[in-house]
């Protein structure tokens, strides 16, 4: 595999990255609440989608149209029932209870999906695997490509969202202050569900494309949470475009990692983002930021 | 019937109790002065009134409704809007943003961006700029706009001369005289108290946690007043302990 090569798929995967750390990022900018159940909740889309494609039939892209309200339900109830309460308590609660989350979450699933390992790539046709010539040999996978593309619609979409809507708006300045949003009429714990809902659904489509590009057990959370943790602490938390950058960054030194050495890919993902966060101790202002307000 | 009236009220901190037994009444049209040194309770009875702090026990009432267990935000929507001590703006959205955020009450009334930048004529050029970025007293202008954005029956400004320049008092000050003029129902902290004596009907004066000497504007001296913020005062209107 040639250098460009080797750059063109760590951009892409960060992506797929960029896609995972979104929904993370998106409840601690907005919440503070870091939620260690965030992987293990992808995973619950992933089993959700391939149950739909798998017993009925339906493609995965068809199936998120079911399972993507469900899990912005679900993320309202989340917030009602547990995030709501465990904040109340004290900033740290919430990584406690959500820790406890994702262990209940992989333990059901492993109750009633067993060990097995599955995937969604099978649903689709020969998607996962077709690929085209960008030219001098190099080929780009059609998957990879669109899941960049739908990562950057989801995060502009959002960016948007929040720059213009009076709901977007509302979101931000209860991130802000969430006190004094009452006190000009805004309903926080409303805001704060519908954030929560919009969080859930963007793991719905994570764990869609989670599904697609590789396969997954019910186990397999804690490793897509440390991917989209790594990315959203590279990219500079409650960014979205930060988000972005920081998941091309570890899409970029994963792969180069796995270009010098098999064990590569993990460790040289692992290596920037201590590089970065120790980076970030040491040098003054800005730096390593990227597009940090 | 008074527009806002306080029964008996207490608001504790935990265990600091900080406001004790107020009663408290605002008519229709009405401008009230609260004050009283540091720590009176003067903040905490008005954040309570918003909803901000919980009573633990006594009543409030908004026209006649009970409002003492409705959350902040409902308030709001009743038509209570308090502009916060130390403003309180969201710093990292504009001025423009911070005003239309209050329409999340859902008030219908005479306030629009428009009309807050004609009242403000200090904002005009600085509708798009962050919040962070103003001065005090365009600070203090924007938080009180928010507030009149949510077309309240009541207004509660919290030492609105807090931090600002005698200049920005005086432009603060000018515009929430065209406010009382124009019939608005307000009540104030204020730590001046030649201010205060200025521009309200009436006065009253906490002194941890209670009202301890309350009259109009004008039979009130500066002497009376300045002995019950001190708490030199020998007969207090509330029960001693």
């Amino acid at each position: 595999m040639s250098l460009v090569s080797a750059v063109i798929d760590g951009a892409l995967l960060g992506g797929y990255y960029a896609m995972i750390a979104c929904g993370l990022s998106f409840m601690f900018g907005v919440m503070r609440i870091i939620n260690l159940a965030h992987g293990s909740l992808a995973i619950v889309a992933a089993f959700a989608l391939w149950t739909i494609a798998d017993r009925m039939g339906y493609d995965p892209f068809l199936a998120l149209i079911v399972v993507l309200p469900v899990m912005g339900a679900l993320g309202w109830l989340l917030q009602r029932a547990v995030l709501e309460r465990s904040l109340r308590a004290g900033e740290l609660v919430p990584i406690l209870s959500t820790f406890g989350l994702a262990i209940v979450v992989e333990n059901l699933l492993f109750e009633y999906f067993g060990a097995d390992t599955r995937s969604l790539a099978p649903y689709v046709g020969s998607l996962s695997y077709d690929s085209f010539n960008i030219g001098g040999g190099t080929y780009v996978g059609e998957l990879a490509i669109l899941t960049f593309v739908v990562a950057i619609l989801l995060l502009g979409g959002l960016q948007l969202f929040l720059t213009y809507t009076p709901l977007g708006c509302y979101i931000r300045a209860t991130a802000e202050d969430p006190d004094t949003v009452e006190l000009v009429g805004v309903n926080s714990r409303f805001v704060n569900a519908v954030a929560a809902a919009i969080a859930l659904a963007t793991i719905a489509l994570a764990g869609l494309f989670l599904g697609l590009r590789t396969s997954f057990d019910p186990y397999a959370g804690s490793m897509q949470l440390i991917f989209a943790f790594e990315a959203a602490v590279i990219g500079g938390s409650g960014t979205l475009w930060g988000t972005l950058a920081g998941g091309i960054v570890l899409g970029i030194a994963q792969t180069f990692g796995a270009q010098l050495h098999p064990q590569g890919f993990l460790l040289a993902g692992h290596g920037i983002f201590l590089l970065v966060l120790v980076g970030r101790l040491y040098l003054p202002g800005h730096y390593l930021r990227f597009l940090h307000k | 019937m008074s527009l806002l009236s306080v029964n008996a009220l207490d608001v504790r901190h935990g265990l600091l109790q900080a406001v004790r037994e107020v009663d408290l009444k605002v008519d229709q049209g009405e401008t009230v002065a609260l004050i009283g040194a540091n720590g009176a309770g003067k903040t905490t009875l008005l954040r309570a009134i918003a909803g901000a702090h919980r009573a633990s026990r006594g009543q409030i009432h908004l026209d006649g409704s009970d409002i003492t267990n409705v959350p902040a935000h409902q308030r709001v929507a009743m038509g209570i809007a308090l502009v916060p001590e130390g403003r309180r703006l969201f710093a990292a959205m504009t001025v423009e943003e911070n005003l239309l955020i209050a329409r999340a009450s859902g008030r219908q009334g005479e306030w629009t961006v428009d009309r807050v930048m004609e009242t403000f004529p200090m904002l005009k050029p600085r509708r798009k700029a962050r919040c962070g970025t103003l001065s005090g007293g365009e600070q203090q202008a924007t938080a009180i706009g928010r507030a009149l954005m949510t077309n309240p029956r009541v207004l509660l400004l919290d030492e609105v001369s807090l931090g600002l320049s005698p200049l920005a008092v005086d432009l603060v000050y000018r515009s929430v005289e065209t406010l009382i003029a124009s019939g608005a129902t307000i009540l104030l902290v204020e730590q001046d108290l030649n201010r205060a004596l200025k521009v309200a009907n009436r006065v009253m004066c906490m002194l941890e946690g209670r009202i301890v000497i309350q009259g109009t504007a004008g039979t009130l001296t500066r002497e009376r007043i300045t002995e019950a913020y001190f708490g030199h005062h020998k007969r207090p209107v509330g029960k001693t302990q």
